[in-house]
């Protein structure tokens, strides 16, 4: 087993968090698939007996779970080089906040725009847009969220934009018409290598999300 | 220790996350000015200041925001780098963190589902916060905090702050509501550790009074009773009603919403 371990399943945008971490910071890792349909493994169960969840990144031996979690852990292990997180407190407060924010509101939101239907579906429509304006709003005329440099929120939301595509067919919508710089600063985000090495294609990610519906019963 | 910058905070008395950012400003010995925020009422400032949640605690920096008790757990941490509260091991670190995320979103959540709920709901609740117990406690004796007096080691860390403000509405529901939650012979570390912390200067300076806070769990446990149709059958009382509410009724479940929310760990 190599130094760093990353337990992780393709599609997972929380994984992928993970992928792009280490790519940035040019760390070489051994990725493990899970099956997350079928039996975990006996190294998942062992690394994440709380929760049983991927991803989990084992750094000689010792396992991180939670993908923001490991993001941060990421970051402080290895410190010398592209900095995820800024180095001012007030900076790096208002960016955890933001990364708390995708999981909280963006994703939470999100799926439930391909969980529901009808009224239900159209409201959760509404609301969603109403969050990619906050983030419209955050993210300005700045590059990246972390501003010049690619950082934590940047982490936090890119692999989510491989879902785009599901959240606007499932729901009816355009996500550049309801925010077109953060639609911008996804094109921006799949020019990086580490992005672009760790998501989806919109496709593949839309044919899980078939195959979630119909696990839900929407269809 | 210099404080040469202005700290106002917003908060709610009877709020576990309120006491959180409470604490760790007395840890690190800051003078701040306080504002008591009614959550069924925001203040301007609060909503000016955290117009997202539109929730306390929520602190000003030299007038500048910070919100969500763990952010500014970490900001005031950060800041202020006498004391630390959180070790500089970045695997110690997302050690407390996890669990951190475990107190917010597993123990508090289920604690509170004790308290809003009756009957088989109820059992189920109390159930599953032992559940949670078990597993902090087997932490404690085998786990990443083997031998330690505090979460944090020697002393008070991110983690003890994030757990021990709200464990004392576990002693509150117990009382309230006539049910086990955290038995000493079944959970002797983590119930050792909840003494230990509520001795702690800085604590019993923060945490209100017992008899206050029984008051106020009685006050919303007698509001939602009355507000729930079916107590013996209900499994969780205080949940929004759709369109079957008077308009009075609307306002004392939303209200009872954030109350709720307020209690968790």
């Amino acid at each position: 087993m190599k130094a760093v371990v990353l337990l992780d399943f393709w599609a997972s945008p929380f994984g992928q968090r993970c992928r792009i971490a280490l790519a940035e910071k040019g760390v070489d890792y051994e990725y493990r698939e899970e099956n997350v349909l079928g039996d975990k493994s006996p190294l998942l169960l062992q690394s994440n007996p709380v929760h049983k969840k991927i991803p989990v990144l084992i750094h000689d031996g010792k396992p991180v779970c939670e993908s923001l979690i490991i993001v941060q852990y990421i970051d402080e292990a290895w410190p010398d080089r592209a900095p995820l997180l800024p180095a001012d407190p007030y900076s790096r407060a208002q960016a955890r906040f933001w990364a708390d924010f995708v999981d909280v509101k963006f994703n939470e939101c999100g799926s439930r725009l391909w969980k529901l239907k009808g009224e239900a579906q159209a409201a959760a429509k509404e609301e969603f847009i109403g969050i990619l304006k906050l983030l419209e709003g955050e993210l300005g005329d700045k590059k990246y969220f972390g501003g010049d440099a690619f950082g934590f929120v940047d982490v936090a939301l890119a692999p989510f934009v491989s879902w785009f595509y599901s959240y606007e067919t499932c729901a009816g919508f355009s996500i550049e018409e309801a925010a077109p710089k953060v639609a911008a600063w996804g094109k921006r985000c799949m020019e990086r290598e580490s992005v672009a090495n760790a998501l989806s294609h919109p496709d593949k990610i839309y044919e899980i999300v078939g195959v979630l519906k119909k696990k839900f019963g929407v269809e | 220790m210099d404080q040469s910058s202005s700290l106002k905070f917003l908060g709610s008395w009877a709020d576990s996350h309120t006491h959180r950012v409470r604490l760790a400003l007395k840890l690190k010995g800051l003078v701040f000015e306080y504002q008591e925020e009614d959550s069924a009422n925001p203040s301007s400032a609060l909503l000016l200041h955290n117009p997202i949640y539109k929730k306390v605690p929520a602190l000003l920096h030299d007038g500048r925001p910070v919100v969500e008790s763990l952010v500014i757990l970490q900001y005031i941490d950060e800041t202020w780098t006498d004391n630390p509260i959180m070790h500089a091991d970045p695997f110690e670190r997302a050690i407390v963190r996890f669990w951190c995320h475990f107190a917010d979103d597993k123990l508090g959540p289920a604690v509170g589902l004790v308290f809003s709920s009756a009957g088989e709901g109820q059992k189920a609740a109390v159930d599953q916060v032992h559940e949670n117990l078990k597993l902090l406690e087997r932490e404690l004796r085998d786990g990443a905090f083997k031998g330690r007096r505090f979460f944090g080691g020697d002393n008070i860390g991110l983690l003890d702050i994030v757990l021990g403000c709200g464990s004392y509405w576990l002693a509150v529901f117990e009382e309230v509501m006539e049910v086990k939650l955290v038995d000493p012979d079944t959970f002797p570390l983590f119930h050792a550790w909840l003494r230990d912390f509520e001795e702690q200067k800085e604590v019993k300076e923060t945490i209100p009074p017992i008899d206050k806070l029984l008051e106020y769990a009685r006050g919303i446990r007698q509001m939602m009773l009355s507000l729930s149709t079916d107590t013996t059958t209900a499994t969780t009382i205080g949940a929004p009603a759709t369109g079957s509410t008077t308009s009075n009724n609307d306002a004392a479940v939303e209200e009872i919403g954030l109350l709720q929310e307020s209690l968790v760990l």
